[in-house]
């Protein structure tokens, strides 16, 4: 029986009981893996198989697989790595922001959100490695010790700090998740009925007991890391930016960059939240946990994020007239209106316009228009990076050298290796990973709706 | 026995007595080691960490590709040291062209051409065919031994087989013989075989040059040009700087004219009436398009012009009107008289009559132009060729010999030749390299490369040069004078017999030398002996009679649609069409490579439905056809089309083959002369493209101060004319030069201070005509990878220097920086007859770089004489520092460039092993996913140093040379040491040129060390 406030909607619909939270999500786990699951994945698998034989190409014959040139020396490989750590930030913000702002909503969502942004963070760390003229030695922009005499690395280039940046937010990013894993892997050990499940799920739960000095630590552990991971939210994004904003080149050297991106982050990882959320609560039925509320409140960070991208994109139109620079003025109409013009076009109409669509609040609870409009935003932050790179790349500052970039079908072909791989990640982790966090749902149940329920 | 009271010490510590010594004096065995320093310390565990290192090291080495085919030297040639390259002074003969030149050898490959500045002709110039023409060398394709009909056999069969068909008359066939002794000895065969003639032709003939001096001052040759003196040039389609006869001597002599200086404050002005848009036309100071049916009229109403007021006859020839600045020519020319030039590229000997009518009128005999002093650049006559074709029709030779000439493809009597030569006995080909021509004669004589043979050579009267062998030869193959000689009965060896000839000839020529050894040593040694001579020619010609024809060929107005055959300064006539790095050459004007294509103009085009790529096939009215891709060309003449020749070879090697369409068949023959010109037909699309490789696509500079550019007017009023000097408003409201703005605080570190050298270039883009010679002579010497057609439409191409062409636009208010002005779409457009100019572009060595910054590896780093270097085997690829370069110099290896099979058949330099052999050792080979770029020939620059150091000296100013600025035959680009104020860099920059100098993209602050003198016109 469900017993509703008159103050706040109830985060967890259905009436659920304890019980009822961990049989719901924990069937997924232990059941054999339905016929929509497989054929999901393989068809995720397929994907990354075929992504796979491009990469093989990249790394076989070399970079000119891509349609990369002279002058346009990035292309679809850096517009997909800063894509996929846009999509990253969703998790952290979610399970660390959220988390400190004590929004209990975001327990239906965060383990999955936190999921997504390690595989992102996992799609964008490919690129970084496949982009590479020579691959093999990806590892020295780290500062290793070497037997290269005193050879160091170049502390003042920003890829340097990206190293650094991207390896700290994946680090803490996977610690965060797992950690938040814990009291799940438990409860399924705990309801293994056969022995390789109780072996490998014993061994991921780390001896979890349940008691209250488990609890207490894990409630320390989880604040202490989220604490320390809420400034990667802001600082992986920006240091990002400053691949561009450290150069010379018009269209990149610009100082707004650091919160632009940072908005434009947290707008496409929401919209890929949202797209993923969407599904999985229709394949496994998860209406009751991830409700209405959820998707409104996100669309609802959606239009905010969007906005502050639609500013900066017409500050940087402003800044560029008033700079008085005549390249940097140039390379802004050259964006709006040269050959590139329909990229920035789709991205204006994609992430300034599309998201506004949210004011009505019809469409910001229609399960439909999010899911179609949370797709439409992705695709116009992927826009985004493809004109930032690539129109201000084309033309720069020597018209001699002006050229147009066309990609091939190995680019392509890389950039759905990426997908395969995350949705195969994904997949993976949905199958065998509770993709709700029942132990923090649990406690929501009671909390958020004021009362507790009557029956258990 | 004296007492010997001298004292004999141990050694220094013992003289000097030395605690340690005296402590240790007594011990056999000192338990200090001799390797310790004054500090002391741990010698032994360090001895044992070197150890150690060294035989990791060792081990390490080990594991490293074995090294294939190494032979060490089992005695030692005595020129021969490993590493240290020898240079040898040759001569580069193609046909007619000529270079002497300076071949730089190592461990006994030549791998390397450079100019050489003894000659008078080429003054240590270069042109981009000569410089390529090293790698002609260690082509796949040539011959490997002779061949009978397409077998490779022993000598002594061809000869045999050769002796037995050797009777009765004989035709040699040739290209312009240049040298004297091979001309000699093709006489003596001619004797032997009675009845046998030599013909010569050219396939860019000047017949109508020579027929028409002959008729003026009876001399049957070209005459000499001197440009220097030269205040005025005229010039009908006559490409000098890019092709026509001289290029190398006459962009020397151009270039001294049009210099600019605090000292020299006058320069030549440079008209140029042509059809299609030539180097030199790109080069004028007033450019006018006229149709080719137009020239001999225009010439004639030249002539008319300074005729009516020099007081001489004019001829009867009908006017032409609105031919742009023919009437102001006019003027210049009759205010210098006596040091001006009026020069065509017609091979019409009416209009070359007419030509030297003018330049007789205005004086300029003996000055600026002089048939005493005949040139031999082209000898072929194609009256001569012509009758020769009818001849062996007729049945009128036994055999023919085709001496290192490809008449079936660049000749028009290609289909003529080859059913005329079915008839006849003996046929042979005497030809280093297959060409279309050998596969249809039975005997290859296969002769040697020039690199590998004793030649000598005449182009012009008094001045002779040697060339010597630079390596044995690679196969079996025989020069051809040991050829000719052999064939005429004679076993004396083309050495003997240019020695021989230079004893009897030269050497009697000169006082200087007594003995002949000494002479010929100096002459080898210097590459060439020059002597003045002082014979005089004197003019008659009527020239009146020449009205009628004129008249009569002439056109003031004609509706066809003509078209031009040219020459592109790369391929030329096609003979070293397998050469990759020729036919990756951006053409100078069109920046298009690996193809030819047909010009027309943007209206043209327009007009006719036509875009850039459209296959559209040509029918002439002469019934031929050919299908071409269409590439819109700014400047070409309304109504004419104009297609270059040297492509379409189909037997020249795997580079070649297939590369274009072959366009000789449409050159026509007339009476005496052939016609580079005529009218076509139809031209119609056939509905398909084919896309142009062009290694620039964006053609104008969007009014952006790239080039900066002033009048000489203007220059003269302020020398700093056409110079964009930025100014930053900073916070305290003040305008700085951007130069001077910095973050840094503190003084030291506010500007970059070299203590030793600072190496810099500065270009003078008034004197940079576009040759491209640098270009090849880069890739010759840093070992650029050639990427083929595809990956320079993928725009991709790897050369480090690059001249970027920019084209002037029709667009108003091009001074408007609003946005208004930016949104101007009109700037991306040429104008109809645009202005040009020339920029080549290599890294510019910033001393702020933004690439170096960005590196997270550190792979790209500042010299200690502000040099920015790459290091190889340390990037990682990441591309950021090509990115972050404003100039775009930076090149990435896409591909594995010397493995890809994609590569094998455009990339023979790097791809087999012989063409392996011209990769200059001092430089390494990129690997795949590396950035690369101009190091200012830093191995140049290295081996100066140790030249000067091993002297215990500085290195002299001009004895360190880059590889482009060596080669440049205008001396545009200068090298030198900024910190030695004495250099002519220096003295450039900061004295001579001081406020011509500027920066590329000052306004960012790089701080290049490379820097620009302003382009100045004079109109």
């Amino acid at each position: 029986m469900q017993v509703s406030s008159h103050v706040r909607p109830p985060l967890v619909t259905g009436g659920k009981t304890y019980h009822d939270v961990t049989n719901d999500i924990s069937k997924h786990v232990e059941s054999a893996p339905n016929i929509r699951w497989i054929a999901a994945f393989t068809v995720s698998f397929l994907t990354l198989c075929y992504g796979l034989f491009c990469v093989y190409r990249t790394l076989w014959f070399g970079i000119g697989e891509w349609g990369l040139n002279k002058t346009v020396g990035w292309a679809w490989d850096i517009t997909n790595f800063v894509w996929w750590v846009g999509i990253g930030h969703a998790g952290t913000l979610i399970s660390a922001i959220l988390l400190l702002f004590r929004q209990k909503w975001r327990t239906s969502i965060n383990r999955a959100a936190e999921a997504m942004t390690i595989f992102a963070v996992l799609c964008a760390a490919s690129f970084i490695l496949a982009h590479m003229g020579r691959p093999w030695v990806g590892y020295w922009p780290l500062p290793l010790p070497n037997t290269f005499g005193s050879l160091w690395v170049n502390f003042n280039s920003p890829l340097v700090w990206d190293v650094f940046a991207i390896s700290t937010y994946l680090s803490v990013s996977t610690v965060f998740w797992y950690i938040g894993l814990i009291p799940d892997l438990g409860t399924i050990r705990d309801r293994a009925t056969n022995t390789i499940s109780k072996i490998i799920y014993g061994a991921l739960s780390l001896g979890w007991t349940g008691g209250a000095k488990d609890w207490s630590r894990y409630e320390a552990v989880c604040l202490i890391l989220a604490g320390l991971s809420t400034p990667l939210v802001l600082s992986v994004h920006t240091i990002v930016s400053m691949d561009f904003a450290t150069s010379v080149i018009p269209g990149w050297h610009t100082t707004i960059f650091p919160p632009y991106f940072v908005a434009g982050a947290i707008f496409s990882g929401f919209a890929m939240v949202l797209t993923l959320m969407i599904v999985t609560r229709a394949v496994y039925k998860l209406e009751d946990y991830i409700t209405l509320e959820h998707i409104e409140s996100m669309n609802k960070i959606i239009i905010l994020t969007g906005s502050i991208v639609g500013v900066a994109y017409i500050t940087e139109f402003f800044i560029a007239w008033y700079s008085g620079v005549e390249y940097e003025s140039y390379c802004f109409i050259n964006r709006a209106t040269g050959p590139y013009w329909w990229a920035y076009w789709s991205m204006m109409t994609c992430n300034v316009l599309s998201p506004q669509l949210f004011w009505i609040k019809k469409i910001r609870r229609s399960i439909a228009a999010t899911f179609i409009l949370s797709i439409v935003v992705n695709i116009g932050m992927w826009f985004e990076r493809f004109v930032i790179i690539v129109s201000s790349l084309h033309r720069d500052y020597v018209p001699s050298s002006w050229a147009m970039f066309y990609p091939t079908y190995v680019d392509v072909g890389v950039y759905i290796n990426s997908f395969g791989l995350f949705f195969t990640l994904f997949f993976l982790f949905a199958k065998f990973l509770p993709v709700v966090n029942m132990a923090e749902i649990k406690a929501v149940l009671k909390s958020s709706s004021g009362s507790q329920p009557v029956h258990h | 026995m004296l007492e010997n009271n001298k004292t004999y010490w141990k050694g220094i510590e013992e003289l000097t007595q030395t605690p340690e010594f005296v402590a240790n004096a007594k011990q056999e065995f000192p338990d200090y080691l001799p390797s310790e320093s004054e500090n002391g310390g741990h010698y032994r565990r360090d001895f044992l960490k070197l150890m150690g290192f060294g035989v990791a090291a060792a081990t390490l080495a080990a594991c490293e590709t074995p090294v294939r085919k190494a032979i060490p030297y089992l005695n030692k040639p005595e020129e021969i040291d490993p590493s240290m390259p020898n240079y040898y002074a040759s001569t580069y003969i193609d046909g007619g062209d000529y270079c002497s030149i300076v071949v730089k050898t190592r461990e006994g490959r030549p791998i390397k051409i450079e100019g050489n500045k003894n000659s008078s002709i080429s003054q240590g110039g270069l042109s981009a065919r000569v410089a390529a023409s090293v790698l002609s060398l260690y082509d796949k394709a040539r011959f490997t031994a002779p061949q009978i009909k397409g077998a490779n056999v022993s000598w002594d069969e061809l000869d045999g087989k050769v002796a037995e068909k050797l009777k009765g008359k004989i035709a040699v066939v040739s290209n312009t013989v240049l040298s004297p002794s091979l001309q000699q000895c093709i006489n003596e065969f001619v004797v032997k075989y009675p009845g046998s003639v030599h013909v010569s032709y050219d396939p860019n003939s000047a017949s109508g040059i020579i027929e028409a001096n002959e008729k003026s001052f009876g001399v049957s040759a070209l005459p000499s040009y001197d440009f220097s003196k030269a205040s005025v040039i005229v010039s009908f389609g006559a490409d000098f700087l890019g092709t026509w006869l001289s290029p190398i001597e006459f962009n020397k002599q151009y270039s001294k004219t049009r210099k600019l200086g605090k000292s020299k404050k006058e320069m030549s002005r440079h008209y140029q009436f042509e059809s299609l848009m030539s180097l030199t036309g790109a080069n004028a100071d007033f450019r006018t398009a006229i149709k080719p049916s137009q020239e001999g009229l225009v010439i004639s109403n030249l002539y008319n012009l300074i005729a009516s007021k020099s007081g001489a006859a004019t001829i009867a020839v009908g006017e032409v009107k609105d031919i742009k600045f023919l009437q102001k020519a006019a003027d210049d020319l009759l205010n210098a008289k006596g040091k001006s030039l009026v020069v065509s590229g017609s091979n019409d000997t009416n209009v070359q009559l007419v030509v030297n009518a003018i330049n007789n009128l205005l004086g300029n005999y003996g000055v600026t132009v002089n048939s005493s002093i005949p040139t031999f650049n082209r000898k072929g006559k194609d009256a001569d060729f012509k009758k020769f074709v009818s001849d062996l029709k007729n049945g009128g030779y036994n055999g023919v010999i085709f001496l290192n000439c490809n008449p079936i493809y660049d000749s028009a009597f290609s289909t003529e030749l080859k059913s005329a030569l079915a008839n006849v006995d003996l046929k042979v080909a005497i030809s280093d390299k297959p060409n279309e021509t050998t596969a249809v004669v039975d005997f290859v004589a296969a002769d040697n490369h020039f690199l590998e043979s004793w030649t000598d050579a005449n182009p012009k009267k008094g001045c002779y040069s040697l060339g010597q062998p630079t390596i044995s030869p690679l196969f079996k193959t025989r020069q051809a004078i040991d050829t000719i000689l052999k064939w005429t009965g004679s076993n004396a060896t083309a050495y003997d017999y240019i020695k021989t000839y230079w004893s009897t000839n030269l050497f009697p020529l000169q006082s200087e030398k007594s003995s002949f050894q000494s002479f010929w040593d100096n002459t080898l040694h210097n590459g060439v002996f020059e002597i003045s001579s002082s014979s005089t020619v004197s003019y008659s010609f009527d020239i009146t009679s020449v009205s009628s024809i004129i008249s009569s060929t002439y056109k003031s107005a004609s509706q066809d649609i003509e078209y031009v055959i040219y020459e592109k300064v790369g391929m030329g006539v096609g003979s070293q069409a397998n050469n990759p790095w020729l036919q990756e050459l951006p053409e100078p004007i069109s920046k298009a490579c690996w193809d030819n294509y047909v010009t027309v103009s943007q209206k043209f085009a327009n007009e006719k439905g036509l875009a850039q790529g459209d296959l559209v096939k040509i029918d002439s009215k002469t019934g031929k056809s050919i299908t071409l891709p269409v590439l819109i060309q700014p400047g070409q003449a309304q109504n004419t089309i104009a297609f270059a020749m040297g492509y379409g070879r189909t037997v020249a090697g795997k580079v070649g083959n297939n590369v274009g369409q072959n366009v000789f068949p449409f050159v026509n023959i007339n009476s005496t002369t052939a016609s580079f010109t005529g009218s076509i037909a139809a031209i119609t699309k056939t509905g398909e493209t084919r896309e142009i490789a062009q290694t620039q696509t964006h053609h104008t500079m969007m009014s952006r101060p790239i080039v900066q550019e002033s009048v000489l007017k203007e220059y003269i009023k302020n020398p700093s004319a056409g110079r964009y000097e930025p100014k930053i408003k900073t916070t305290e409201g003040i305008e700085k030069k951007p130069t001077d703005i910095t973050l840094w605080k503190t003084e030291s570190l506010k500007t970059h201070n070299y203590n030793n050298h600072f190496w810099g270039l500065a270009i003078d883009l008034n004197s940079c005509t576009g040759c491209s010679a640098c270009v090849i002579s880069c890739q010759a010497e840093n070992n650029v990878p050639v990427v083929g057609r595809q990956e320079v439409l993928n725009r991709r191409e790897m050369h480090w220097i690059r001249i970027d062409r920019y084209y002037s636009s029709d667009a108003q208010n091009q001074e408007d920086k609003s946005v208004a002005g930016l949104l101007d779409r009109e700037r991306e457009n040429p104008g109809e007859n645009p202005q040009v100019v020339f920029q080549p572009v290599m890294c510019q060595h910033c001393n702020n770089a933004p690439c170096e910054t960005v590196c997270p590896v550190l792979a790209t780093t500042h010299s200690t004489e502000g040099l920015n270097q790459m290091t190889y085997n340390r990037c990682v690829g990441t591309r950021y520092c090509a990115n972050n370069c404003p100039y775009k110099v930076r090149r990435f290896n896409w591909f594995s460039y010397y493995t890809n099979k994609k590569f094998a058949d455009v990339n023979p330099t790097l791809m087999d092993d012989l063409g392996r052999m011209v990769l200059n050792p001092d430089v390494t080979v990129r690997a795949r996913g590396v950035m690369e770029k101009c190091s200012m020939c830093v191995q140049r620059i290295q081996a100066g140093k140790l030249a000067a150091k091993i002297e215990s000296r500085r290195p002299v100013d001009g004895e360190i040379e880059t590889a482009c600025s060596q080669s440049c035959p205008t001396e545009a680009l200068v090298f030198g040491d900024m910190n030695d104020s004495e250099s002519r860099i220096s003295k450039l920059m900061n004295d001579e040129n001081k406020e011509r100098n500027y920066f590329l993209l000052e306004e960012i602050n790089v701080k290049p060390s490379v820097s620009y003198l302003t382009k100045i016109r004079n109109v």
